[in-house]
């Protein structure tokens, strides 16, 4: 849970979401890319591709890759693939870029996207 | 002041052609115009494959199948011989009485067929194997023939042989040596190869001389020097040697070797006359004749260097040997008969097997000097660069030619060995191509030409790549990707064996995690393959890329381009007001795509299924624009309007579309049909193209533009529409079931061992029996396709996914926006951040 949980708004029932895939919800008037794993974790990534400059993340194949000897949650953008760790934003082919995170909780079947998280 | 110089070749053979070839290549075209003339109707062909005619026909032998060179500094003049030669006045006369004058005059009139002088060689049924019309002739007398005889039992001789076997005849060879071959091989291995012979149904007459061709007008039969007893045959064929075609550098006064051949120097020059040059069979460097094409290419390069004012010499030639001759391999190189003083020979002799190799070793036992291989030549690779490179033999030399450690020995060759002889490529070269960037045997192939000629280097080339990976600790990983330590060819086997029909199955069985943009893609292609369905299916639509996922093509500001199905590229009218009209109400920018159909741009996600709704409304389906599958099947407008055309190419290439659409592949798949010989639908720049013949259809495959252009080869000739059909069925799917991924046909066929004969052997010979199947997989296909975009519209929980955002279905995503140019929208340039939308828009709760 955040501090912050006004800024927490309803996007979608988690069914809507189909496992290894993501959607597109407004919240706050950004686009917001949210995904949701095998295991059933879910993530809220901008949605801005920071390489192709367009809006377009939620639209990637999810998968995952192997970082340091452990597996990581990430999604391959559309555009040209570079990757990014759905837990930290990260791109995993660029060190020096990542994307911004949202806060993201599931309540009684619904999922509520909020603010952007700190930077890690 | 006009101060190029022209430059006149005289024959279009193989020589002449790598000569103007080089000349275009090195830039003496830029100094010098070139007018090249031959003398056969058609432009060069690869005479040393001429035995390949009978299964390939003319086309795919031609070197120049353009017709012309690339370059318009050079005339190609054919069908005229040059009569006359004047060097004092330095210009030749045509056989057509047109007068050339020259700066420089190479001659590359090759060689002739010596016929010895024998009675009766005037007659009918009486032939020479040099050239496509000799084999055209041959051919012909061969219909109303049951057998047929060979003078001269030499490598040509045989492969004259091995045609009129190939023909039905009952088949001799007249030598007068006491074996076959006896330039190439010595006693023992002319026994083995005569055996080889023998097994075949070809009947041998070793030290045999020819009297007299009899027969009234016809050959009929031959009479033998000091013999009585004669052999009837219906056709004969000399092959006794060639002498070189020097008459037109004799009437000029040139200086002549003693047994023929234009008298040149080390650089080619004639020795007697200035600004005249030979190269090839007609010319004879310090007195000898070559008669193999390697020297003459040299010869070639060595003329372009040296009017380019560089030092290049010819000093003299590998004659070594490797050919498959009726699937028997017989191979001869270096001092093969033992002629240095003292040496000392090493011998094996399996006559059950029917192999013999013989080393000929120095006479400390530290060099190899030659040898000869029969029945298995597969060492050849590795033994002949010790020869030409001088490295020490290892201590036990037999090891070389024992037939359970052949090629298994650790043997390094020096970076200066020469790998391939006709083109003259050293293992530095191969080395270096691969330092620069080749990453297979097949690219290192089309970069330095090593094994493009005869082949016979190819295994040694492979070798060298993978010895050098090796040597750089790089594993060459045919693994797909990290979650699948398989290839994509073996994962499609593993598929269609355990009948796997999801995703979670595969890769629970046979991988590790959960998959990646590499593998999801990969694996929905192969259950597309092999399964059929729509591609947005359960447990499918997750694992496809966005161009599938959304049935569009993505653009760089994250719309979508849309492109309807157009068959062959026939449209009514009342077709394209609709596809306009739709344009127009969604403000698309509309372009004609190199396919024959029209792209609609600029499409938002959310708009895709109401623009479709329309399109399959006029009657449209999905063009598949987006997929790896079949794009489409490209046509001129045929016989119906054209009046060249000699076949109805809209009609098959509208059929063939319908056929193969929706077919998921490897990498994308494009098709062309032209109605007749002037290619104008570009198929040969398809992956499978074909082209109109007055008795069918020749099939063309393995073509494709891009940033590496590639030239479709010929499958087979004169088809009928239903043959065609069969073997396009079989090759499309030997491709997907046995391709890489993103492996578009062309570096298929060149990966696939032993490249497009193997891949004909297997769809048209069907020697692997996997026809039958590979047609019942294709037909499942044709059975099970439907139009994925009206299925979509049709299917709510595939429709739920097209929205801009899901929780505001109608609002269109702020980050696109377009400009205007020439009329038409535009991408605007992306922002360099995400746009913020105005806090007024609504945000809605879950929908449903």
């Amino acid at each position: 849970m955040t501090k912050d949980t006004t800024s927490l708004v309803p996007v979608c029932p988690l069914e809507e979401i189909t496992r290894e895939s993501g959607v597109t919800a407004l919240v706050h008037g950004k686009a917001v890319a949210i995904f949701r794993t095998h295991s059933g974790d879910v993530y809220a990534l901008s949605n801005y591709d920071p390489f192709s400059h367009a809006s377009v993340l939620a639209r990637g194949i999810v998968g995952t890759r192997t970082v340091a000897g452990e597996p990581v949650d990430f999604v391959a953008s559309p555009m040209h693939k570079q990757a990014f760790d759905l837990h930290t934003g990260r791109c995993l082919d660029d060190g020096t870029v990542s994307v911004p995170t949202y806060e993201i909780v599931v309540t009684d079947g619904m999922v509520l996207v909020g603010g952007p998280k700190e930077a890690r | 002041m006009n101060t190029r110089k022209t430059l006149v070749v005289v024959g279009h053979g193989m020589v002449g052609h790598r000569f103007v070839q080089a000349a275009i290549e090195r830039g003496l075209t830029e100094t010098h115009d070139i007018v090249v003339i031959g003398e056969e109707s058609r432009p060069a062909y690869d005479r040393v494959a001429l035995t390949s005619w009978f299964d390939k026909g003319s086309e795919a032998l031609s070197l120049l199948p353009e017709g012309e060179y690339d370059d318009p500094r050079v005339r190609l003049i054919l069908g005229t011989s040059v009569d006359l030669m004047d060097p004092a006045t330095q210009t030749v006369t045509l056989s057509d009485g047109a007068v050339l004058a020259y700066d420089e005059l190479v001659l590359a009139t090759g060689a002739a067929p010596f016929v010895p002088p024998v009675p009766g060689v005037e007659k009918d049924n009486v032939f020479v194997y040099r050239t496509i019309e000799d084999l055209e002739a041959i051919t012909a007398a061969a219909q109303n023939a049951s057998s047929g005889a060979v003078i001269g039992g030499g490598l040509l001789g045989l492969e004259a042989a091995n045609a009129l076997r190939g023909l039905g005849l009952q088949t001799h060879v007249i030598e007068m040596n006491p074996r076959m071959m006896s330039v190439q091989v010595d006693e023992a291995g002319g026994k083995v190869l005569g055996r080889h012979l023998t097994d075949l149904g070809i009947t041998l007459h070793t030290s045999k001389a020819t009297a007299a061709i009899t027969g009234e007008g016809t050959c009929t039969g031959l009479a033998f020097r000091d013999e009585d007893e004669t052999l009837d045959v219906d056709l004969v064929v000399f092959s006794a040697g060639i002498r070189p075609r020097d008459a037109i550098a004799r009437a000029a006064g040139l200086d002549l070797a003693e047994r023929g051949g234009v008298l040149v120097d080390e650089q080619c020059r004639s020795t007697s006359h200035e600004h005249v040059w030979a190269i090839g069979e007609c010319a004879a460097p310090g007195g000898t004749m070559y008669g193999l094409v390697a020297p003459g290419y040299t010869m070639a390069e060595v003329v372009v260097d040296a009017l380019l004012g560089g030092g290049g010499a010819f000093t003299g030639a590998d004659m070594s040997t490797k050919l498959k001759l009726m699937g028997v391999d017989v191979a001869s190189f270096g001092d093969a008969f033992g002629a240095t003083p003292d040496c000392l020979e090493l011998v094996f002799n399996d006559a059950v097997a029917g192999i013999y190799k013989k080393l000929v070793i120095s006479e400390d036992g530290k060099r190899l000097l030659g040898g000869i291989l029969v029945g298995d030549a597969s060492a050849y690779g590795i033994l002949r660069p010790m020869v030409s490179s001088g490295i020490p033999l290892p201590a036990n030399p037999e090891e070389l030619i024992l037939p359970a450690s052949s090629g298994s020995m650790d043997l390094t060759l020096p970076a200066e060995a020469q790998v391939c002889s006709c083109n003259n490529v050293t293992k530095g070269d191969i080395e270096a191509a691969v330092e620069g960037g080749c990453e297979s045997a097949a690219e290192v192939t089309a970069q330095t030409k090593a094994g493009a000629t005869c082949g016979s280097c190819k295994t040694q080339v492979k070798k060298i790549v993978e010895d050098y990976f090796a040597a750089q600790g790089k594993v060459v990983d045919k693994s797909l990707c990290e979650h699948f330590p398989l290839t994509r060819a073996e994962l499609f086997d593993v598929v269609l064996v355990h009948g796997y029909k999801s995703f979670d199955d595969i890769i629970a069985a046979h991988g590790t995690g959960r998959g990646c943009d590499i593998c999801k893609p990969t694996v929905a292609s192969i259950l597309a393959s092999q399964l059929g369905g729509h591609v947005l299916a359960e447990g499918r639509q997750t694992l496809q890329d966005t161009n599938d996922a959304y049935l569009g093509n993505l653009q760089k500001n994250g719309t979508y381009s849309v492109v309807p199905r157009i068959p062959g590229g026939e449209i009514t009218p009342a077709g394209l007001i609709a596809i306009g009209q739709v344009a127009e109400e969604f403000g698309l920018y509309t372009k004609i795509t190199g396919g024959q159909r029209i792209d609609l741009f600029g499409a938002r996600v959310e708009q895709l299924p109401a623009i479709w709704g329309k399109l399959v409304e006029a009657g449209f389906e999905s063009g598949h624009a987006y997929g790896k599958s079949l794009r489409t099947v490209k046509s001129c407008v045929g016989s119906t309007w054209c009046r060249y055309g000699v076949q109805d190419s809209v009609g098959l290439a509208i059929e063939l579309e319908l056929r193969y659409r929706g077919l998921r592949s490897p990498h994308k798949l494009k098709g062309g049909v032209s109605g007749c010989a002037r290619e104008c639908a570009e198929a040969r720049g398809k992956d499978f193209g074909i082209i109109a013949t007055e008795k069918g259809w020749n099939l063309y495959v393995g073509g494709n533009g891009g940033a590496v252009p590639a030239h479709a080869q010929l499958l087979a000739g004169d088809l009928t529409t239903e043959e065609l059909i069969r073997y396009l069925d079989r090759f499309l799917m030997y491709y997907i079931r046995t391709a890489d991924r993103l492996q578009r046909t062309s570096t298929w066929l060149a990966s696939v061992d032993g490249g497009l004969d193997r891949v004909r052997a297997v769809v048209v010979d069907d020697v692997l029996g996997l026809g039958a199947e590979l047609e019942r997989a294709m037909a499942v296909h044709i059975d099970s396709y439907a139009d994925e975009w009206s299925e979509t519209l049709n299917d709510p929980e595939k429709l739920r996914r097209f929205v801009s955002f899901v929780n505001a279905p109608g609002v269109p995503d702020p980050a696109i926006s377009f400009g205007t140019t020439r009329g038409q929208i535009v991408p605007d340039a992306g922002p360099d951040e995400p746009v913020l939308l105005g806090a007024s828009i609504p945000v809605g709760g879950a929908r449903r």
